[in-house]
Protein backbone atom coordinates (compact mmCIF):
# COMPACT_ATOMS: atom_id res chain seq x y z
CA UNK A 1 0.00 0.00 0.00
CA UNK A 2 2.68 2.38 1.03
CA UNK A 3 4.60 1.62 -2.11
CA UNK A 4 1.69 2.66 -4.28
CA UNK A 5 1.38 5.98 -2.59
CA UNK A 6 3.43 8.86 -3.83
CA UNK A 7 6.48 8.74 -1.63
CA UNK A 8 6.53 12.38 -0.77
CA UNK A 9 8.31 13.31 2.38
CA UNK A 10 5.98 15.07 4.71
CA UNK A 11 8.55 16.95 6.72
CA UNK A 12 8.36 20.41 5.22
CA UNK A 13 11.95 21.27 5.97
CA UNK A 14 13.25 18.34 3.98
CA UNK A 15 10.74 18.35 1.18
CA UNK A 16 12.71 20.29 -1.33
CA UNK A 17 15.91 18.51 -0.53
CA UNK A 18 14.49 15.04 -0.94
CA UNK A 19 12.37 15.44 -4.01
CA UNK A 20 14.75 13.68 -6.28
CA UNK A 21 15.15 10.79 -3.90
CA UNK A 22 11.47 10.08 -3.49
CA UNK A 23 11.21 9.85 -7.23
CA UNK A 24 13.20 6.61 -7.04
CA UNK A 25 11.03 3.71 -8.18
CA UNK A 26 11.62 1.26 -5.37
CA UNK A 27 11.50 2.15 -1.73
CA UNK A 28 12.59 -0.56 0.66
CA UNK A 29 12.34 1.15 4.02
CA UNK A 30 10.22 4.16 4.59
CA UNK A 31 9.91 6.25 7.75
CA UNK A 32 6.82 8.37 8.18
CA UNK A 33 6.94 11.00 10.92
CA UNK A 34 8.95 8.57 12.97
CA UNK A 35 9.75 9.53 16.54
CA UNK A 36 11.89 7.21 18.66
CA UNK A 37 12.77 7.56 22.29
CA UNK A 38 14.03 5.85 25.41
CA UNK A 39 11.70 6.58 28.33
CA UNK A 40 11.05 10.29 28.22
CA UNK A 41 14.17 11.02 26.16
CA UNK A 42 13.50 11.66 22.49
CA UNK A 43 16.34 10.32 20.34
CA UNK A 44 14.80 10.71 16.89
CA UNK A 45 12.14 13.37 16.23
CA UNK A 46 9.60 13.29 13.44
CA UNK A 47 11.82 11.82 10.75
CA UNK A 48 10.47 10.94 7.33
CA UNK A 49 12.68 9.40 4.67
CA UNK A 50 12.62 6.71 2.01
CA UNK A 51 15.49 4.32 1.52
CA UNK A 52 15.74 3.13 -2.07
CA UNK A 53 16.42 -0.42 -3.25
CA UNK A 54 19.95 -1.59 -4.17
CA UNK A 55 21.61 1.65 -3.12
CA UNK A 56 23.95 2.59 -0.32
CA UNK A 57 22.30 5.12 1.93
CA UNK A 58 24.54 6.76 4.51
CA UNK A 59 23.26 8.41 7.66
CA UNK A 60 25.72 10.92 9.05
CA UNK A 61 25.69 13.34 11.92
CA UNK A 62 27.50 14.14 15.17
CA UNK A 63 27.47 11.74 18.12
CA UNK A 64 24.09 11.47 19.80
CA UNK A 65 22.15 12.76 16.80
CA UNK A 66 19.97 9.65 16.77
CA UNK A 67 21.42 8.01 13.68
CA UNK A 68 22.13 4.67 15.35
CA UNK A 69 18.72 4.68 17.04
CA UNK A 70 17.09 5.22 13.65
CA UNK A 71 19.11 2.37 12.15
CA UNK A 72 18.39 -0.02 15.00
CA UNK A 73 14.67 0.70 14.69
CA UNK A 74 14.76 -0.72 11.16
CA UNK A 75 15.29 -4.32 12.37
CA UNK A 76 13.72 -3.77 15.78
CA UNK A 77 17.01 -4.13 17.62
CA UNK A 78 15.81 -1.31 19.85
CA UNK A 79 13.39 -3.84 21.29
CA UNK A 80 16.17 -5.08 23.55
CA UNK A 81 16.04 -1.75 25.39
CA UNK A 82 12.98 -2.08 27.64
CA UNK A 83 12.19 1.65 27.72
CA UNK A 84 12.36 2.17 23.94
CA UNK A 85 9.24 3.67 22.41
CA UNK A 86 8.03 4.49 18.91
CA UNK A 87 5.60 6.92 17.31
CA UNK A 88 4.84 7.34 13.65
CA UNK A 89 5.37 4.61 11.12
CA UNK A 90 8.31 2.68 9.79
CA UNK A 91 7.57 0.53 6.77
CA UNK A 92 9.57 -2.29 5.25
CA UNK A 93 8.22 -2.93 1.76
CA UNK A 94 4.82 -1.79 2.90
CA UNK A 95 4.80 -3.76 6.16
CA UNK A 96 4.63 -1.69 9.31
CA UNK A 97 7.67 -2.85 11.25
CA UNK A 98 6.15 -1.95 14.60
CA UNK A 99 2.70 -3.38 14.02
CA UNK A 100 1.78 -6.58 15.85
CA UNK A 101 1.60 -8.33 12.48
CA UNK A 102 5.34 -7.95 12.07
CA UNK A 103 7.38 -10.70 13.73
CA UNK A 104 10.77 -9.36 14.72
CA UNK A 105 12.49 -12.71 14.16
CA UNK A 106 11.12 -12.91 10.61
CA UNK A 107 11.97 -9.27 9.96
CA UNK A 108 15.59 -9.79 10.99
CA UNK A 109 15.93 -12.58 8.46
CA UNK A 110 15.21 -9.98 5.79
CA UNK A 111 17.09 -7.12 7.38
CA UNK A 112 20.54 -8.12 8.53
CA UNK A 113 22.84 -6.06 10.71
CA UNK A 114 26.53 -5.45 11.22
CA UNK A 115 27.52 -3.84 14.48
CA UNK A 116 29.98 -1.18 15.48
CA UNK A 117 32.47 -3.56 17.06
CA UNK A 118 33.09 -6.91 15.40
CA UNK A 119 31.14 -9.42 17.47
CA UNK A 120 31.81 -12.91 16.15
CA UNK A 121 30.67 -15.81 18.28
CA UNK A 122 33.45 -17.58 20.19
CA UNK A 123 33.20 -20.47 17.75
CA UNK A 124 34.91 -21.50 14.54
CA UNK A 125 34.78 -19.33 11.43
CA UNK A 126 32.62 -21.95 9.76
CA UNK A 127 30.15 -22.14 12.63
CA UNK A 128 29.90 -18.37 12.79
CA UNK A 129 28.58 -18.31 9.25
CA UNK A 130 26.60 -21.55 9.33
CA UNK A 131 24.75 -21.06 12.61
CA UNK A 132 22.03 -18.66 11.44
CA UNK A 133 21.24 -20.61 8.24
CA UNK A 134 21.10 -23.78 10.31
CA UNK A 135 18.60 -22.51 12.88
CA UNK A 136 16.55 -21.03 10.06
CA UNK A 137 16.28 -24.36 8.31
CA UNK A 138 18.62 -23.83 5.35
CA UNK A 139 18.17 -26.84 3.08
CA UNK A 140 20.93 -26.32 0.55
CA UNK A 141 24.57 -27.34 0.78
CA UNK A 142 25.87 -25.66 3.91
CA UNK A 143 29.54 -25.84 2.90
CA UNK A 144 28.77 -24.12 -0.33
CA UNK A 145 26.72 -21.42 1.38
CA UNK A 146 29.54 -20.73 3.84
CA UNK A 147 32.05 -20.49 1.01
CA UNK A 148 29.83 -18.20 -1.05
CA UNK A 149 29.11 -15.93 1.91
CA UNK A 150 32.77 -15.66 2.79
CA UNK A 151 33.58 -14.93 -0.84
CA UNK A 152 30.98 -12.19 -1.01
CA UNK A 153 32.46 -10.74 2.16
CA UNK A 154 35.92 -10.79 0.53
CA UNK A 155 37.26 -13.03 3.26
CA UNK A 156 37.35 -16.47 1.66
CA UNK A 157 40.93 -16.37 0.41
CA UNK A 158 42.24 -15.42 3.83
CA UNK A 159 40.36 -18.06 5.80
CA UNK A 160 39.73 -20.98 3.46
CA UNK A 161 42.49 -23.02 5.08
CA UNK A 162 41.41 -22.35 8.64
CA UNK A 163 37.64 -22.54 8.58
CA UNK A 164 37.59 -24.52 11.78
CA UNK A 165 39.77 -22.20 13.79
CA UNK A 166 38.23 -19.91 16.35
CA UNK A 167 37.02 -16.62 14.91
CA UNK A 168 38.97 -14.76 17.58
CA UNK A 169 42.21 -15.72 15.86
CA UNK A 170 41.31 -13.26 13.09
CA UNK A 171 42.27 -9.59 13.03
CA UNK A 172 39.67 -6.95 13.82
CA UNK A 173 39.06 -6.16 10.15
CA UNK A 174 38.76 -9.84 9.28
CA UNK A 175 36.36 -10.34 12.17
CA UNK A 176 34.19 -7.53 10.85
CA UNK A 177 34.15 -9.06 7.38
CA UNK A 178 33.23 -12.37 9.03
CA UNK A 179 30.30 -10.59 10.66
CA UNK A 180 29.30 -9.31 7.23
CA UNK A 181 29.60 -12.84 5.80
CA UNK A 182 27.49 -14.12 8.68
CA UNK A 183 24.80 -11.53 7.94
CA UNK A 184 24.70 -12.14 4.17
CA UNK A 185 24.61 -15.92 4.61
CA UNK A 186 20.89 -15.46 5.32
CA UNK A 187 20.54 -13.78 1.92
CA UNK A 188 18.86 -10.73 3.42
CA UNK A 189 17.19 -7.96 1.48
CA UNK A 190 18.71 -5.13 3.48
CA UNK A 191 21.99 -4.83 5.31
CA UNK A 192 22.16 -2.35 8.17
CA UNK A 193 25.66 -1.25 9.15
CA UNK A 194 26.17 0.63 12.38
CA UNK A 195 29.53 2.42 12.08
CA UNK A 196 31.13 -0.81 10.87
CA UNK A 197 34.61 0.70 10.62
CA UNK A 198 34.80 2.77 13.76
CA UNK A 199 36.82 0.10 15.59
CA UNK A 200 39.13 -0.62 12.64
CA UNK A 201 42.40 0.75 11.34
CA UNK A 202 42.53 2.64 8.01
CA UNK A 203 43.59 -0.36 5.93
CA UNK A 204 40.85 -2.58 7.29
CA UNK A 205 38.45 0.31 6.81
CA UNK A 206 39.41 0.63 3.15
CA UNK A 207 38.70 -3.08 2.64
CA UNK A 208 35.28 -2.82 4.21
CA UNK A 209 34.50 0.21 2.08
CA UNK A 210 35.48 -1.68 -1.08
CA UNK A 211 33.27 -4.48 0.12
CA UNK A 212 30.29 -2.15 0.62
CA UNK A 213 30.72 -1.04 -2.99
CA UNK A 214 30.41 -4.64 -4.13
CA UNK A 215 27.53 -5.47 -1.80
CA UNK A 216 25.48 -2.69 -3.30
CA UNK A 217 24.60 -4.80 -6.32
CA UNK A 218 22.99 -7.45 -4.19
CA UNK A 219 21.66 -5.68 -1.12
CA UNK A 220 20.19 -2.44 -0.01
CA UNK A 221 22.73 -1.03 2.39
CA UNK A 222 22.02 1.48 5.12
CA UNK A 223 25.24 2.73 6.65
CA UNK A 224 25.55 4.82 9.77
CA UNK A 225 28.88 6.56 10.00
CA UNK A 226 30.43 9.48 11.79
CA UNK A 227 33.06 9.60 9.11
CA UNK A 228 31.98 12.05 6.43
CA UNK A 229 34.67 11.00 3.99
CA UNK A 230 33.40 7.47 4.26
CA UNK A 231 29.86 8.56 3.45
CA UNK A 232 31.18 10.54 0.50
CA UNK A 233 33.22 7.58 -0.75
CA UNK A 234 30.74 4.73 -0.54
CA UNK A 235 27.18 6.02 -0.50
CA UNK A 236 24.72 6.97 -3.21
CA UNK A 237 22.52 8.94 -0.87
CA UNK A 238 23.27 10.71 2.35
CA UNK A 239 21.00 11.70 5.20
CA UNK A 240 22.29 14.26 7.65
CA UNK A 241 20.84 14.17 11.14
CA UNK A 242 21.32 16.67 13.90
CA UNK A 243 19.90 16.53 17.42
CA UNK A 244 17.41 13.82 16.53
CA UNK A 245 16.08 15.54 13.44
CA UNK A 246 16.67 14.83 9.80
CA UNK A 247 18.19 18.01 8.42
CA UNK A 248 18.69 16.99 4.84
CA UNK A 249 18.53 13.90 2.66
CA UNK A 250 19.77 13.89 -0.90
CA UNK A 251 22.10 12.31 -3.39
CA UNK A 252 25.54 12.10 -1.82
CA UNK A 253 27.11 14.18 -4.54
CA UNK A 254 24.64 16.99 -4.00
CA UNK A 255 25.01 16.80 -0.24
CA UNK A 256 28.75 17.19 -0.43
CA UNK A 257 28.94 19.77 -3.20
CA UNK A 258 25.92 21.99 -2.85
CA UNK A 259 23.90 21.09 0.24
CA UNK A 260 20.53 22.76 0.53
CA UNK A 261 20.84 23.79 4.14
CA UNK A 262 23.34 25.87 6.02
CA UNK A 263 23.69 23.37 8.87
CA UNK A 264 24.63 20.58 6.46
CA UNK A 265 27.17 22.86 4.86
CA UNK A 266 28.62 23.69 8.29
CA UNK A 267 28.88 20.05 9.34
CA UNK A 268 30.33 18.83 6.09
CA UNK A 269 32.96 21.53 6.00
CA UNK A 270 33.91 20.65 9.55
CA UNK A 271 32.71 23.81 11.24
CA UNK A 272 31.12 21.74 14.00
CA UNK A 273 30.50 18.13 14.90
CA UNK B 1 66.71 25.66 40.95
CA UNK B 2 64.37 27.48 43.23
CA UNK B 3 63.15 24.55 45.30
CA UNK B 4 62.30 25.52 48.82
CA UNK B 5 63.32 22.67 51.05
CA UNK B 6 61.21 23.89 53.98
CA UNK B 7 57.91 23.20 52.23
CA UNK B 8 58.32 19.44 52.29
CA UNK B 9 59.42 17.04 54.98
CA UNK B 10 59.34 13.75 53.14
CA UNK B 11 60.15 11.63 56.21
CA UNK B 12 61.15 8.84 53.85
CA UNK B 13 62.71 6.67 56.53
CA UNK B 14 59.53 6.65 58.58
CA UNK B 15 57.36 5.91 55.54
CA UNK B 16 59.56 3.06 54.44
CA UNK B 17 59.48 1.65 57.96
CA UNK B 18 55.67 1.75 57.97
CA UNK B 19 55.64 0.05 54.58
CA UNK B 20 57.89 -2.74 55.78
CA UNK B 21 55.83 -3.17 58.92
CA UNK B 22 52.64 -3.59 56.96
CA UNK B 23 54.19 -5.98 54.45
CA UNK B 24 55.27 -8.06 57.40
CA UNK B 25 51.85 -7.94 59.07
CA UNK B 26 50.05 -8.89 55.88
CA UNK B 27 52.44 -11.75 55.15
CA UNK B 28 51.94 -13.01 58.67
CA UNK B 29 48.17 -12.91 58.25
CA UNK B 30 48.44 -14.84 55.01
CA UNK B 31 50.75 -17.44 56.47
CA UNK B 32 48.55 -17.85 59.55
CA UNK B 33 45.77 -19.24 57.38
CA UNK B 34 48.11 -21.70 55.69
CA UNK B 35 49.66 -22.54 59.04
CA UNK B 36 46.34 -23.50 60.60
CA UNK B 37 45.48 -25.61 57.58
CA UNK B 38 48.78 -27.47 57.81
CA UNK B 39 48.39 -28.07 61.57
CA UNK B 40 44.85 -29.30 61.02
CA UNK B 41 45.81 -31.63 58.20
CA UNK B 42 48.82 -32.96 60.05
CA UNK B 43 46.77 -33.73 63.16
CA UNK B 44 44.04 -35.47 61.20
CA UNK B 45 46.61 -37.44 59.21
CA UNK B 46 48.42 -38.42 62.38
CA UNK B 47 45.26 -39.66 64.03
CA UNK B 48 43.45 -41.08 61.07
CA UNK B 49 46.04 -42.50 58.69
CA UNK B 50 46.59 -45.73 60.64
CA UNK B 51 42.88 -46.56 60.47
CA UNK B 52 42.72 -45.82 56.76
CA UNK B 53 42.67 -48.97 54.68
CA UNK B 54 40.71 -50.68 51.98
CA UNK B 55 38.67 -52.34 54.70
CA UNK B 56 37.79 -48.95 56.13
CA UNK B 57 36.09 -48.06 52.85
CA UNK B 58 34.50 -51.48 52.39
CA UNK B 59 33.19 -52.19 55.90
CA UNK B 60 30.04 -51.02 57.56
CA UNK B 61 30.32 -49.13 60.84
CA UNK B 62 30.45 -51.22 63.96
CA UNK B 63 29.66 -50.10 67.45
CA UNK B 64 31.20 -53.12 69.14
CA UNK B 65 34.30 -53.69 67.08
CA UNK B 66 36.04 -50.40 66.22
CA UNK B 67 39.01 -51.96 64.38
CA UNK B 68 36.61 -53.51 61.89
CA UNK B 69 34.43 -50.44 61.45
CA UNK B 70 34.26 -48.64 58.11
CA UNK B 71 32.50 -45.92 56.19
CA UNK B 72 30.86 -47.95 53.44
CA UNK B 73 27.32 -46.88 54.29
CA UNK B 74 28.34 -43.27 54.92
CA UNK B 75 30.33 -43.05 51.69
CA UNK B 76 27.49 -44.46 49.61
CA UNK B 77 25.02 -42.32 51.49
CA UNK B 78 27.04 -39.25 50.56
CA UNK B 79 27.24 -40.34 46.92
CA UNK B 80 23.46 -40.86 46.81
CA UNK B 81 22.83 -37.61 48.60
CA UNK B 82 25.08 -35.52 46.38
CA UNK B 83 23.85 -37.05 43.14
CA UNK B 84 20.26 -36.31 44.01
CA UNK B 85 21.07 -32.87 45.35
CA UNK B 86 22.79 -31.96 42.08
CA UNK B 87 19.95 -33.39 40.01
CA UNK B 88 17.44 -31.27 41.90
CA UNK B 89 19.32 -28.04 42.58
CA UNK B 90 21.26 -27.49 39.35
CA UNK B 91 18.38 -27.51 36.84
CA UNK B 92 16.16 -25.36 39.05
CA UNK B 93 19.01 -23.06 40.10
CA UNK B 94 20.34 -22.48 36.60
CA UNK B 95 16.85 -22.04 35.19
CA UNK B 96 16.09 -19.45 37.87
CA UNK B 97 19.29 -17.59 37.03
CA UNK B 98 18.48 -17.61 33.31
CA UNK B 99 15.00 -16.32 34.04
CA UNK B 100 16.25 -13.55 36.31
CA UNK B 101 19.08 -12.50 34.02
CA UNK B 102 17.56 -12.94 30.56
CA UNK B 103 13.79 -12.73 30.90
CA UNK B 104 12.64 -10.98 34.05
CA UNK B 105 11.64 -7.36 33.61
CA UNK B 106 13.61 -4.97 35.75
CA UNK B 107 10.86 -4.16 38.23
CA UNK B 108 10.26 -4.18 41.94
CA UNK B 109 9.31 -7.86 42.07
CA UNK B 110 12.52 -8.92 40.31
CA UNK B 111 14.64 -6.80 42.64
CA UNK B 112 12.76 -8.30 45.61
CA UNK B 113 13.57 -11.80 44.36
CA UNK B 114 17.24 -10.86 43.90
CA UNK B 115 17.43 -9.51 47.42
CA UNK B 116 15.80 -12.59 48.87
CA UNK B 117 18.09 -15.00 47.08
CA UNK B 118 21.10 -13.09 48.37
CA UNK B 119 19.65 -13.30 51.88
CA UNK B 120 18.85 -17.00 51.57
CA UNK B 121 22.48 -17.71 50.70
CA UNK B 122 23.37 -16.42 54.16
CA UNK B 123 20.78 -18.35 56.17
CA UNK B 124 22.40 -20.84 58.61
CA UNK B 125 22.15 -24.42 57.42
CA UNK B 126 20.37 -25.59 60.58
CA UNK B 127 17.42 -23.40 59.56
CA UNK B 128 17.17 -25.32 56.31
CA UNK B 129 17.22 -28.46 58.43
CA UNK B 130 14.17 -27.26 60.36
CA UNK B 131 12.42 -26.44 57.10
CA UNK B 132 13.32 -29.86 55.66
CA UNK B 133 12.03 -31.57 58.79
CA UNK B 134 8.71 -29.77 58.60
CA UNK B 135 8.16 -29.98 54.85
CA UNK B 136 9.90 -33.05 53.49
CA UNK B 137 10.03 -35.39 56.49
CA UNK B 138 6.70 -34.69 58.15
CA UNK B 139 4.41 -33.00 55.62
CA UNK B 140 5.49 -34.92 52.51
CA UNK B 141 6.16 -38.10 54.51
CA UNK B 142 9.58 -38.73 53.01
CA UNK B 143 10.65 -39.77 56.48
CA UNK B 144 14.39 -39.80 57.13
CA UNK B 145 15.15 -40.82 53.56
CA UNK B 146 17.82 -39.86 51.04
CA UNK B 147 15.13 -37.86 49.22
CA UNK B 148 14.37 -35.75 52.28
CA UNK B 149 18.08 -35.10 52.84
CA UNK B 150 18.78 -34.30 49.20
CA UNK B 151 15.84 -31.91 48.94
CA UNK B 152 16.93 -30.14 52.11
CA UNK B 153 20.49 -29.78 50.85
CA UNK B 154 19.15 -28.63 47.47
CA UNK B 155 17.34 -25.78 49.17
CA UNK B 156 20.53 -24.97 51.02
CA UNK B 157 22.75 -24.69 47.94
CA UNK B 158 20.26 -23.39 45.41
CA UNK B 159 20.79 -19.72 46.31
CA UNK B 160 24.53 -20.20 45.88
CA UNK B 161 24.02 -21.82 42.47
CA UNK B 162 21.61 -19.07 41.39
CA UNK B 163 24.02 -16.31 42.40
CA UNK B 164 27.02 -17.97 40.73
CA UNK B 165 25.03 -18.65 37.55
CA UNK B 166 23.75 -15.08 37.43
CA UNK B 167 27.28 -13.75 37.69
CA UNK B 168 28.36 -16.07 34.90
CA UNK B 169 25.47 -14.99 32.67
CA UNK B 170 26.14 -11.35 33.45
CA UNK B 171 29.72 -11.77 32.25
CA UNK B 172 28.57 -12.89 28.79
CA UNK B 173 28.97 -9.85 26.54
CA UNK B 174 25.76 -8.24 25.38
CA UNK B 175 27.17 -8.25 21.85
CA UNK B 176 26.70 -12.05 21.62
CA UNK B 177 23.01 -11.66 22.30
CA UNK B 178 22.68 -8.82 19.81
CA UNK B 179 24.58 -10.73 17.14
CA UNK B 180 22.35 -13.77 17.51
CA UNK B 181 19.10 -11.80 17.64
CA UNK B 182 20.08 -9.79 14.56
CA UNK B 183 20.55 -13.09 12.72
CA UNK B 184 16.93 -14.05 13.17
CA UNK B 185 17.36 -16.18 16.28
CA UNK B 186 14.65 -16.38 18.90
CA UNK B 187 15.45 -15.51 22.46
CA UNK B 188 15.69 -19.15 23.47
CA UNK B 189 17.96 -20.00 20.51
CA UNK B 190 20.20 -17.12 21.52
CA UNK B 191 20.39 -18.32 25.12
CA UNK B 192 20.76 -21.98 24.22
CA UNK B 193 23.42 -21.63 21.54
CA UNK B 194 25.50 -18.69 22.75
CA UNK B 195 24.72 -17.37 26.20
CA UNK B 196 24.66 -20.65 28.14
CA UNK B 197 27.79 -22.14 26.52
CA UNK B 198 29.71 -18.94 27.24
CA UNK B 199 28.51 -18.96 30.84
CA UNK B 200 28.93 -22.70 31.39
CA UNK B 201 32.41 -22.78 32.96
CA UNK B 202 31.32 -20.13 35.46
CA UNK B 203 28.15 -22.05 36.24
CA UNK B 204 30.04 -25.31 36.71
CA UNK B 205 32.51 -23.62 39.03
CA UNK B 206 29.62 -22.30 41.12
CA UNK B 207 27.97 -25.71 41.21
CA UNK B 208 31.15 -27.45 42.35
CA UNK B 209 31.73 -24.93 45.12
CA UNK B 210 28.10 -25.23 46.21
CA UNK B 211 28.26 -29.02 46.24
CA UNK B 212 31.47 -28.98 48.22
CA UNK B 213 29.63 -26.93 50.79
CA UNK B 214 26.73 -29.40 50.87
CA UNK B 215 28.97 -32.45 51.12
CA UNK B 216 30.33 -31.36 54.48
CA UNK B 217 27.00 -30.36 56.02
CA UNK B 218 25.97 -32.35 59.08
CA UNK B 219 23.61 -29.97 60.86
CA UNK B 220 20.62 -29.99 58.46
CA UNK B 221 20.88 -33.76 58.05
CA UNK B 222 20.92 -34.29 61.81
CA UNK B 223 17.96 -31.96 62.02
CA UNK B 224 15.89 -34.04 59.62
CA UNK B 225 16.86 -37.08 61.67
CA UNK B 226 19.35 -38.87 59.45
CA UNK B 227 20.53 -42.01 61.16
CA UNK B 228 23.94 -42.20 62.74
CA UNK B 229 24.28 -45.95 62.64
CA UNK B 230 23.42 -47.55 59.32
CA UNK B 231 24.65 -50.99 58.31
CA UNK B 232 23.36 -50.98 54.75
CA UNK B 233 23.76 -49.05 51.54
CA UNK B 234 20.67 -47.13 50.34
CA UNK B 235 19.13 -48.78 47.31
CA UNK B 236 16.59 -46.14 46.40
CA UNK B 237 15.78 -42.50 47.10
CA UNK B 238 13.37 -43.41 49.86
CA UNK B 239 15.79 -45.55 51.88
CA UNK B 240 17.24 -44.38 55.16
CA UNK B 241 20.83 -43.24 54.98
CA UNK B 242 23.79 -41.83 56.77
CA UNK B 243 26.47 -39.57 55.31
CA UNK B 244 30.16 -38.95 55.93
CA UNK B 245 29.78 -35.84 58.11
CA UNK B 246 27.16 -37.57 60.24
CA UNK B 247 29.30 -40.67 60.64
CA UNK B 248 32.24 -38.50 61.65
CA UNK B 249 30.06 -36.62 64.10
CA UNK B 250 28.83 -39.86 65.60
CA UNK B 251 32.31 -41.27 66.05
CA UNK B 252 33.58 -38.05 67.59
CA UNK B 253 30.72 -38.22 70.05
CA UNK B 254 31.76 -41.57 71.47
CA UNK B 255 34.08 -41.70 74.49
CA UNK B 256 36.41 -44.49 73.34
CA UNK B 257 39.60 -43.18 71.68
CA UNK B 258 39.42 -45.84 68.93
CA UNK B 259 36.39 -44.08 67.56
CA UNK B 260 38.24 -40.78 67.47
CA UNK B 261 40.79 -42.38 65.16
CA UNK B 262 37.95 -43.61 62.99
CA UNK B 263 36.54 -40.08 62.92
CA UNK B 264 39.90 -38.73 61.75
CA UNK B 265 40.04 -41.39 59.04
CA UNK B 266 36.51 -40.41 58.01
CA UNK B 267 37.61 -36.79 57.76
CA UNK B 268 40.45 -37.89 55.48
CA UNK B 269 37.95 -39.67 53.22
CA UNK B 270 35.76 -36.57 53.13
CA UNK B 271 38.74 -34.33 52.39
CA UNK B 272 39.95 -36.62 49.63
CA UNK B 273 36.60 -36.05 47.90
CA UNK B 274 36.46 -32.34 48.66
CA UNK B 275 39.94 -31.21 47.70
CA UNK B 276 39.88 -32.64 44.15
CA UNK B 277 36.46 -31.05 43.65
CA UNK B 278 37.77 -27.66 44.69
CA UNK B 279 40.87 -28.15 42.56
CA UNK B 280 38.68 -28.81 39.53
CA UNK B 281 36.68 -25.67 40.27
CA UNK B 282 39.84 -23.57 40.55
CA UNK B 283 41.35 -25.08 37.39
CA UNK B 284 38.13 -24.55 35.48
CA UNK B 285 38.01 -20.93 36.50
CA UNK B 286 41.62 -20.35 35.52
CA UNK B 287 41.11 -22.06 32.18
CA UNK B 288 37.98 -20.08 31.54
CA UNK B 289 39.66 -16.76 32.32
CA UNK B 290 42.39 -17.55 29.84
CA UNK B 291 39.95 -18.74 27.20
CA UNK B 292 37.70 -15.70 27.40
CA UNK B 293 39.12 -14.15 24.29
CA UNK B 294 36.25 -11.69 24.03
CA UNK B 295 37.44 -9.95 27.17
CA UNK B 296 40.97 -9.22 26.09
CA UNK B 297 40.81 -9.17 22.32
CA UNK B 298 41.58 -5.50 21.93
CA UNK B 299 40.12 -4.94 18.52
Amino acid sequence: MAELRNMSVTDSRTRSATRRVTAAPDTVISAENLTLGYGSFVAVRDVSLDIPDRKVTAIIGPSGCGKSTLLRAMNRMNDVVPSANVQGRLLYRGLDIYSPRCDSVELRLKIGMVFQRPNPFPKSIYKNVAWAPKINGYRGDMGELVERSLQHAALWDEVKDKLHQCAYALSGGQQQRLCIARAIALQPDVLLMDEPCSALDPIATARIEDLIDELENRYTVVLVTHNMQQAARVSDLTAFMYMGELVEFDATETMFTKPGRQRTQDYITGRFG
Amino acid sequence: MNAEPLDFQPGLARRRRAGRLFTLALTAAGLAGIGFLIVLLARVLWEGAPSLSRDFLANFPSVLNPPKAGVKSALWGTVWLMTMTVLVSVPIGVATAVYLEEHAPNNRLTRFIHLNIANLAGVPSIVYGILGLAVFVRWMHFDRSVAAGALTLSLLIMPVIIIASREALLAVPQSFRHAALALGATKWQTIRAHVLPAALPGIITGVILAVSRAIGEAAPLLMIGALTYVAFVPEGPFDAFTALPIQIFDWCDRPQPQFHHLAAAGILVLLSILLPMNAVAVALRAWHTRRKAWQNSGI
